[in-house]
């Protein structure tokens, strides 16, 4: 379906990326924010406080990140689309109901704007060091999805995109900015309203005596029913059978946690968004995401100068991780550089998926400001003379 | 009596549970089924629309009525209950919405949520059953545990000082405050059928037993006992300072309506505030 235009400021605008992302909630049809202060995210629910009142819908301070992440929920169940926005320490604290979202296959969405840790660290600063914690940060065995913007016009893009998958998986969605792109004022295109595609909440065509709230079908992901609706349907955090009843069973636990898996593992390929440059005939291949990524193009362009061949993969997905795209490309090169704003986590993941068809070289840095491009170029340089593994 | 009048028969609160669920996992004596009962019969009395009415429980025994009532129902996260109340009512005021927890859950996990939800005056009714204990992970103090009982964590006695949670919650800014125990069952229901009758946040406190693990470790009784211990102990005092109202091992219990004022409820300080700065602005979803 086309987005409501009462939520939609089409128009050529010059914004950071924290109101972008919060103009990008509000085309995606989110007409609920809960949120608690804190440094870089605070400028998306300020600006979200000041407009949602005009389109319809409202905001709520709340006393603390516990209660934001939670009462968002509470709202999805009443209706709305709804999010929270936060930063590490925040983030932390509502690993918890991240957990929650995942169990009950709630849609909503969690922005993280990145700044240095651990702890209090940084509050003024970026990292992309929550990389991990977005994927790992609740107990337990769950599935998410996160995004990766490099520019206030993907802040305004995928927070789109971010709502559409929350609602599409029934999972929560993570929007991994960081203190850069979160401060940074550039150009953003905000098309009409009929040129935004916004997914619609799956909820349920069956009748009250024929539904079952965590019945699900091919695609593994149920029908959703809202309060108030005469479905007197139950939600737990305890595992459940399709009735959503608690059942302790580890028969109940098998079967339900590889659903919350499979259904965004299946679909991986699909969620995956990558940005691909000169791929074809690379020796090397900088993969990189979010403000990063900028950083990165000068120290490939500069590469490429000195007559390397060097390919480009930025992440804009980063979770599901495109495991299946870093093998065909581990089976061609010789080495991957992975620089980012912590002290090594997605290459992880790169050197994971690699199974060892190719090096792979971290380009760490520990937060507080972002990567020399000569930092970069240098390692480039070395994982390009390496043998092929 | 014919058969045919037996099984006709219908307990009249059995429209309002899942009997499906049944047995519960409550321990012989407990009061939170009776709790339980006073609510449905307060739901018939009251005449409130069910459809419209969605319950939600934190974590720990009474946490565990929300799977129990056929209702929309929540089973939250440990003390999350009221601010996921929150945004529900929030998203969709039209809805009644019910908290439901216990006195752990509500007062120490989740006591921040309650001081600032009855601050907010958000138009939530909270049953709070307090055992006085955390029974669900076997018997540990409380902050409602009182002085000098023995606990799990506290072998040689408590002392720290008790919650007075009608203190907290009328400080706080709550509407309704009334305590009653699990002996007072006709008292209780119609203190329930009250709440739904104001707007704003209420708060009404069940004193109940935990012969399990309560009572037992601290000689007690059983759950009879408990209730000839509440009939004789309790004293109704209708508007009584909630400052004088505070609990002890075997002391008087305090019940009765200690509070009842109207103030603007959060959504209706919302409204006003919205159409006198924004004026035609403003879009008013509801």
């Amino acid at each position: 379906m086309k987005a409501d235009p009462r939520g939609v400021l089409t128009g050529v605008h010059f914004i950071d990326g924290d109101h972008a992302c919060c103009e990008g909630a509000l085309a995606a049809g989110a007409r609920f924010a809960a949120g608690y202060p804190i440094t870089p995210s605070t400028e998306v629910v300020e600006r979200f406080a000041a407009r949602v009142p005009t389109v319809g819908g409202c905001f709520i301070q709340m006393e603390d990140e516990l209660a934001a992440s939670i009462a968002l929920q509470g709202a999805v169940w009443g209706g709305a689309k709804a999010f929270t926005v936060t930063s590490g320490p925040g983030f932390s604290l509502m690993m918890e109901h991240v957990g929650y979202a995942a169990m009950t296959e709630t849609p909503c969405v969690f922005v993280d704007v990145q700044r240095g840790g651990p702890s209090t660290g940084l509050p003024t600063l970026p990292a992309q060091a929550d990389m991990m914690q977005a994927r790992w940060g609740s107990h337990g065995d769950y599935e998410i999805i996160a995004l990766c913007p490099n520019s206030p016009q993907e802040c305004f893009d995928l927070t789109i995109k971010a709502f559409n998958l929350a609602e599409e998986f029934r999972v929560p969605v993570m929007m991994m900015m960081d203190e850069v792109v979160g401060h940074m004022t550039e150009k953003v295109v905000i098309p009409p309203a009929d040129q935004i595609e916004v997914v619609p909440r799956k909820h349920t065509h069956k009748s009250v005596d024929n539904y079952l709230p965590y019945e699900a079908n091919g695609d593994m992901v149920p029908e959703i029913a809202h309060a108030g609706e005469g479905y007197k349907f139950h939600v737990t955090g305890l595992t459940h059978d399709e009735r959503g009843y608690p059942n302790m069973t580890p028969k109940a636990q098998d079967k339900l946690v590889r659903r919350l898996q499979n259904k965004v593992r299946a679909a991986a390929d699909r969620i995956a968004m990558l940005e691909e440059e000169q791929l074809d005939g690379a020796d090397v291949v900088v993969i990189s995401y979010g403000i990063t990524s900028r950083v990165a193009q000068r120290a490939i362009d500069l590469a490429r100068q000195r007559g390397l061949h060097v390919g480009k993969l930025r992440l804009i997905t980063a979770w599901p991780f495109p495991d299946k795209k870093i093998a065909e490309l581990a089976a061609k090169v010789k080495a991957f550089v992975v620089p980012e704003l912590n002290m090594g986590q997605m290459v992880r993941e790169v050197e994971r998926a690699a199974v060892g068809q190719a090096k792979t070289f971290s380009v760490p840095h520990a937060g507080g400001g972002v990567h020399q491009p000569e930092e970069i170029l240098k390692v480039i340089v070395e994982a390009s003379r390496c043998q092929a593994a | 009596m014919s058969s045919s009048v037996m099984n006709d028969f219908v307990n009249p609160v059995e429209p309002f549970l899942r009997s499906d669920r049944m047995p519960h996992i409550w321990c012989p004596g407990c009061g939170i089924g009776t709790t339980v009962n006073c609510f449905a019969r307060a739901l018939i009395e009251s005449k409130v629309d069910l459809q419209s009415l969605a319950l939600v429980s934190g974590i720990g025994c009474t946490g565990r009525v929300a799977g129990y009532v056929k209702l929309d129902s929540f089973h939250t996260t440990h003390g999350r209950a009221i601010p996921f109340a929150t945004g529900l009512k929030l998203a969709n005021p039209k809805l009644n919405v019910v908290v439901y927890s216990g006195d752990g859950d509500l007062s120490a996990i989740g006591g921040n949520h309650l001081i600032h939800a009855a601050r907010r005056n958000i138009d939530l009714k909270v049953i709070c059953v307090n055992n006085l204990i955390y029974a669900m992970t076997g018997g540990q103090t409380a902050p409602t545990t009182p002085e000098h009982a023995i606990t799990s964590t506290a072998p040689y006695g408590v002392y720290e000082p008790t919650f007075n949670l009608p203190h907290l919650v009328e400080a706080a800014g709550a509407v309704y405050v009334a305590r009653w125990t699990t002996f007072h069952v006709r008292q209780l229901a119609r203190a329930m059928s009250e709440a739904f009758q104001k707007k704003g946040f209420s708060f009404i406190e069940v004193i109940s037993p935990c012969p399990t693990l309560y009572q037992r470790r601290n000689k007690l009784g059983d759950g009879l006992d408990t209730m000839k211990y509440y009939k004789e102990k309790s004293k109704v005092r209708h508007g009584a300072p909630t400052s004088e109202v505070g609990l002890s091992m075997n002391g008087e219990i305090i019940v009765g309506k200690f509070v009842d004022r109207d103030r603007p409820d959060y959504q209706s300080m919302m409204r006003t505030q919205f159409h006198e700065v924004l004026g035609e602005k403003y879009v008013e979803t509801y």
